[in-house]
């Protein structure tokens, strides 16, 4: 049996460990069960942040715990744009979040269920760990079929992937973390997971993307608190614990310097800034009183922010000097619709006062806008 | 005797500890000057001046080291190079960050095992590296030792530096200066410590073990390990020697020397249209009327309303009474709410009053307007400011939201303040600056002294169309609805 315990008035997780709990004996191995109470994902994000930074791993292994409210996190390397619908993430307040990690984009809810492994950098085992989810789920209901595959994703029934797996190395600390998908809301996961923009060209690591299951579709029975309690009970197991901590990663007092972290994980500059270079290549429509103009658009992005920019319009549609205005202004603003239309709209204070042209101005505006 | 002192301290690394101790075995310094005076060629002596080194020349005295890409795990032998976070000709202390590299899934921090100059990126971004092979050469001062660690490939030059001081200091103790700075800073003896390294050398492992031992911290021990405010572009934050660099303690008499340094940036995008929009301001000839309201009276009528809005799903305040009673004196005065042409040969009337209200983001200044408040009620007018602001903090204000204004007022007292002088924002010609409310003694009519909400406003106006009697008369107007709010109601359409 594991034991849940409650971070209170205590300091550091050193003080739990410290204090032996009364009729069971302190841990022997010193490895931690850490369990989130948050469901924010920055804040989240952080606790794997500041664990890798600040613990000492050498003689301990930790298993965290946690579950997210609605969000996208994108991988260390990727591109945002690239993986997901922005426009709709933005309509229906679901957070970005760009992890340290590598590998690809997942859809987070409390329907999921994340897991991270912390070991050493020397002890780093991604199999291992995955193997041990696999053996948890199996004790849990020996009929599902569920197998690690060798890209390290568990899938069940041989067909539908469960779990996505990522990792992080430092110099001497390393971390794995994967995902497991209980009860997740399938649908916004395709619709968010689809990205609606056309013409991106980069180096950006692909998702690859697989046919997705919950595990309650197998087995209704099943809950997201089961599953993180036999996962815990294996790795208790396994690693001599006979408790698990739950705690508040908002706590400065419990991890010094973590509301940093968080901050810094929900800047512009590492969300989206951190994008590796890419084009966007492509042209649309705009309708305009009776006609249809066609319009092509070239852009060069780095750091989230706009390095070259080509409007092409049909001719005089809008005076060659104003789009060249629009032009200068764009470049090296944020990639980002915010940016876009207060820059577009403060130009316009200093343009001809003209009904008509400020109706093109603005239609312009929005179609740009629309590719960001 | 100075110059060989620093001479010494220079040797040991840039910015490390200077062991006052040591200064005194003059005997030994000779000894080892000498020593050193073979080892080194003569430019090794330049730093003699310096008892901090400052790497802005390119001194390249140094022995150029083909830094290897350590084995990552499981047995994987090439990455992908995702991001570097050096560039050629910058200087890295052991432990920085140097690159972020991809396999499979994983990310890995590769960081620096020494100090130096970056000389050469082996590999561009998106290229394959491999495991074993040089990744980037870094020039090492040559008089600093390589920090032995179980996979070093070259030999590093100053093994003999160590043992010289094991004579000096009369101890047994093998630990490289990395190690032995970071005993220092937390007071631990050397011989108290176990060395688990090669002939029993401490390691950096083994401090941080022995300190684990002294408080039962998980933590690294030393507060030195820059938790708050976070270094920036590192990844990993291991503990003290990152900051050897900026923590010298100083004797006494020496001044303290300010590191900082100036920051440039590009104005871009929105910084960048803002440029123009008040230079085109600026071209505006300004003048100003402040004014006095007393809100005593609006404040208990909001009272009142507040909970109705609530009911109704409208979060309240004063801006929409502000805004519906300057749409009033619009209509009375109709000039303020017009536009100059660029040539200033017409003056353009605009039937709509779009009233702008400034609002504080994280980007900045944005002014949404609230459009037609002329045939708008004060709840309305609230709830669309409700949206607005909710749009606004979101970050998803649209065009339509953001153009059109022909009027603006600025709540600055949301802030703070009580006078300001408010820019006109093209092509309007009029802005009013809203100071906080106050409570002031003030005195009413029977000569007694009363407690009055106080608010300040401030006017500014364009003068090429506006005279101050208009300007005047309109704030008179707006300022009777505001301190009467009954009589509104009179004139409300």
């Amino acid at each position: 049996m594991v034991l849940q315990s409650s971070l209170k008035n205590c300091l550091h997780l050193s003080y739990i460990l410290r204090t032996p709990k009364a009729g069971f004996r302190s841990t022997t191995s010193g490895s931690l069960i850490i369990q989130s109470t948050s469901n924010d994902v920055y804040q989240n994000l952080a606790v794997e942040d500041w664990i890798h930074d600040h613990m000492n791993l050498e003689n301990r292994q930790v298993l965290f715990l946690w579950r997210n409210s609605p969000a996208v996190v994108i991988g260390r390397h990727q591109n945002p744009w690239q993986e997901c619908n922005l426009r709709l993430l933005r309509q229906k307040n679901i957070k970005l979040a760009r992890r340290r990690s590598g590998g690809g984009t997942v859809y987070h809810d409390l329907g999921n269920i994340n897991l991270t492994f912390f070991t050493t950098r020397k002890k780093y085992e991604r199999m291992e760990n995955l193997k041990l989810v696999v053996k948890a789920l199996k004790a849990l209901r020996p009929q599902l079929d569920v197998h690690v595959t060798d890209r390290y994703d568990i899938l069940l029934d041989r067909q539908y992937k469960i779990s996505g797996t990522a990792a992080k190395l430092g110099r001497t600390a390393a971390y794995h973390h994967c995902t497991l998908l209980c009860n997740a809301d399938k649908f916004v996961l395709s619709s968010v997971l689809k990205s609606p923009y056309k013409g991106l060209k980069s180096n950006a690591t692909p998702s690859v993307p697989a046919s997705v299951k919950n595990l309650f579709e197998e087995d209704p029975s099943l809950t997201c608190e089961m599953l993180l309690d036999a996962i815990a009970e294996e790795y208790a197991t396994q690693h001599q614990i006979d408790h698990r901590i739950t705690f508040n990663p908002a706590d400065e007092t419990v991890l010094p310097g973590i509301n940093n972290k968080t901050k810094e994980l929900q800047t512009w500059d590492w969300v989206y800034g951190k994008t590796p270079k890419f084009s966007v290549s492509t042209c649309f429509n705009m309708v305009y009183k009776d006609s249809v103009l066609d319009v092509k658009v070239d852009m060069d992005v780095k750091h989230g922010r706009i390095e070259v920019c080509n409007i092409d319009l049909p001719e005089q549609w809008l005076p060659s000097a104003l789009c060249g205005e629009l032009v200068k202004s764009l470049t090296g603003s944020k990639f980002c619709p915010n940016e876009t239309s207060t820059l577009a709209t403060t130009l316009l204070r200093v343009c001809p006062q003209d009904d008509e042209l400020h109706s093109r101005w603005n239609l312009l505006c929005e179609n740009m806008i629309m590719l960001m | 005797m100075a110059a060989v002192t620093a001479l010494r301290s220079s040797c040991r690394a840039a910015g490390r500890l200077v062991c006052i101790h040591r200064v005194r075995s003059c005997s030994s310094i000779r000894f080892i000057k000498s020593k050193y005076v073979c080892v080194f060629d003569k430019s090794a002596l330049k730093f003699s001046h310096q008892q901090r080194l400052f790497r802005t020349s390119a001194v390249s005295c140094g022995q150029i080291v083909q830094f290897k890409l350590s084995d990552i795990g499981e047995g994987i032998t090439e990455v992908t190079v995702k991001e570097w976070y050096i560039k050629e000709g910058d200087s890295v202390s052991q432990f920085d960050s140097i690159c972020e590299v991809q396999s499979d899934k994983a990310s890995v921090t590769i960081t620096s095992r020494y100090d130096g100059i970056i000389r050469k990126l082996h590999y561009n971004l998106d290229e394959i590296a491999y495991v074993g092979k040089p990744l980037v050469d870094i020039e090492i001062d040559a008089s600093k030792g390589v920090a032995p660690e179980e996979d070093v490939v070259e030999t590093p030059p100053m093994s003999h530096e160590e043992h010289t001081h094991q004579e000096i200091k009369g101890h047994k103790t093998l630990a490289t200066p990395a190690v032995r700075r970071l005993a220092m800073e937390n007071n631990i003896k050397l011989s108290e410590v176990v060395g688990t390294g090669k002939d029993n050398r401490i390691l950096k492992e083994d401090i941080l073990n022995y300190l684990a031992k002294q408080t039962g911290a998980i933590l690294p021990p030393s507060p030195k390990a820059e938790i708050i405010p976070p270094l920036p572009k590192s990844e990993t934050v291991p503990a003290a020697p990152k900051d050897k660099a900026r923590k010298i303690p100083v004797p006494v008499s020496r001044p303290v020397v300010f590191s900082g340094k100036d920051k440039t940036e590009p104005i871009t995008g929105f910084h960048k249209a803002m440029v123009k929009t008040m230079s085109a301001a600026l071209k505006i000839p300004h003048f100003g009327y402040c004014d006095e309201i007393d809100l005593t009276q609006l404040v208990q009528l909001r009272e009142e309303l507040k909970p109705l809005a609530q009911i109704r799903g409208v979060k309240l305040s004063f801006m929409p009474f502000f805004i519906k009673a300057a749409s009033l004196g619009l209509l009375q005065y109709p000039v303020l709410n017009a536009s100059l042409d660029e040539s200033c040969q017409n003056v353009t009337y605009k039937a709509s009053h779009n009233i702008g209200v400034a609002m504080d983001t994280e980007q900045g200044l944005i002014v949404p307007n609230v459009k037609n408040v002329q045939v708008c009620s004060v709840f309305e007018i609230a709830s669309e400011l409700n949206r607005l602001q909710s749009l606004g903090s979101a970050g998803q204000l649209g065009t339509n939201d953001l153009t059109g204004g022909t009027f603006t007022l600025s709540n600055i007292g949301t802030i703070g303040g009580t006078y300001a002088k408010p820019v006109i924002l093209p092509p309007e010609v009029a802005i009013g600056a809203l100071g906080k409310i106050q409570v002031l003694p003030r005195f009413n009519g029977k000569g007694e002294v009363f407690k009055a909400q106080i608010m300040n406003v401030s006017w500014s106006a364009d003068h090429r169309i506006i005279d101050g009697a208009t300007m005047a008369r309109f704030s008179n107007l707006w300022k009777s609805y505001l301190e009467n709010p009954a009589s509104m109601l009179l004139d409300l359409k």
